[in-house]
């Protein structure tokens, strides 16, 4: 297995999707690839950096709803009664 | 009642279902104060969803209003078998796919330009370095946030979407195919590349010393 091939199999191995034979391989790989076993746990940490971000709530949830959607939402349903 | 189901926290989940029930039948009553309160109580949430789809603010807005009226007119259809702020969740991600589509693309970078580069032999042609902070220290740098926010701005259109959808708002790989109307192997696909560039963006400030 090179590199360009774990790569390509890198989220599959991650959520356990591979094969058992080629999970072995893959494993065995990233035991002797030091460029490997960096690049798939700065991939994870991206992905949790990713998730973490989006999901913070004191970032991105608004603490009201703007007072013009909220009127415009109400006026529209109204006009389509 | 037993004790396992006579608890504070199932006390406070009858409640909030009892609640949820007691707004849904005003809803399909067609109660004003009942759609206002609805309005209120899940606009917010629905603007984050929104916004981190679309760039523009007046797209979110555009996104939550249309899936807001789409939510009103198949209030007699909602059987009541998730909780409404998860319908309305689907809800406001399938308008901001539409809205997506509406708008005209602008150029964008190829993704091909963002995933990591190898030689002939199959090794990285950059090998990749150790990121100087975990995930966790790492947020708690404003920047970081920034950072990570830009990231998945820049990334492309169709890659962008998936990533959000799998990644951020937690719908599985079935369901992303299907808002997407495309199959699951081209989601998987493109949420891999989509994580692979998103940390080919991060990795210049992650790599950052920290004093």
């Amino acid at each position: 297995m090179t590199c360009r091939e774990l790569t390509e199999f890198l989220m599959d191995y991650l959520e356990g999707d591979l094969p058992e034979a080629q999970r072995a391989t893959f494993a065995q790989h990233v035991e002797l690839c030091p460029p490997c076993l960096t690049y798939l746990k700065t991939y994870q940490e991206a992905v949790d950096l990713g998730r973490s971000v989006c999901s913070d709530a004191s970032d991105a949830l608004p603490a009201d709803v703007p007072e013009e959607l909220v009127r415009a939402i109400l006026a529209t349903r109204a006009r389509s009664a | 009642m037993t004790a396992a189901s006579s608890g504070p926290v199932e006390t406070a989940k009858r409640n909030e279902d009892g609640g949820e029930r007691g707004l849904i039948a005003r809803l399909r009553a067609g109660d004003d104060a009942a759609y206002e309160e609805l309005v209120r109580s899940q606009g917010a949430r629905m603007l984050a969803v929104a916004r981190r789809f679309l760039r523009s603010e007046e797209d979110a807005r555009d996104a939550v209003q249309e899936a807001f009226l789409s939510a009103f007119k198949a209030m007699d259809r909602f059987e009541g078998g998730s909780r409404l702020s998860t319908w309305l969740h689907r809800i406001v991600v399938n308008a901001a796919l539409m809205k997506l589509r509406s708008r005209q693309r602008k150029p964008e970078i190829s993704i091909e330009e963002l995933l990591p580069r190898f030689l002939e032999n199959g090794h990285f042609a950059d090998p990749p370095s150790e990121w100087q902070q975990s995930a966790d220290q790492a947020l708690e740098r404003r920047e970081t946030r920034e950072r990570v926010r830009e990231a998945i701005d820049r990334l492309p259109e169709n890659y962008r979407t998936v990533l959000l959808m799998r990644d951020i708002e937690g719908l599985d790989t079935a369901e992303t195919a299907e808002a997407l109307d495309v199959s699951p192997n081209a989601v998987k696909i493109r949420l891999h590349r989509a994580r692979q560039a998103l940390r080919g963006l991060l990795d210049e400030h992650m790599l950052e010393s920290v004093a």
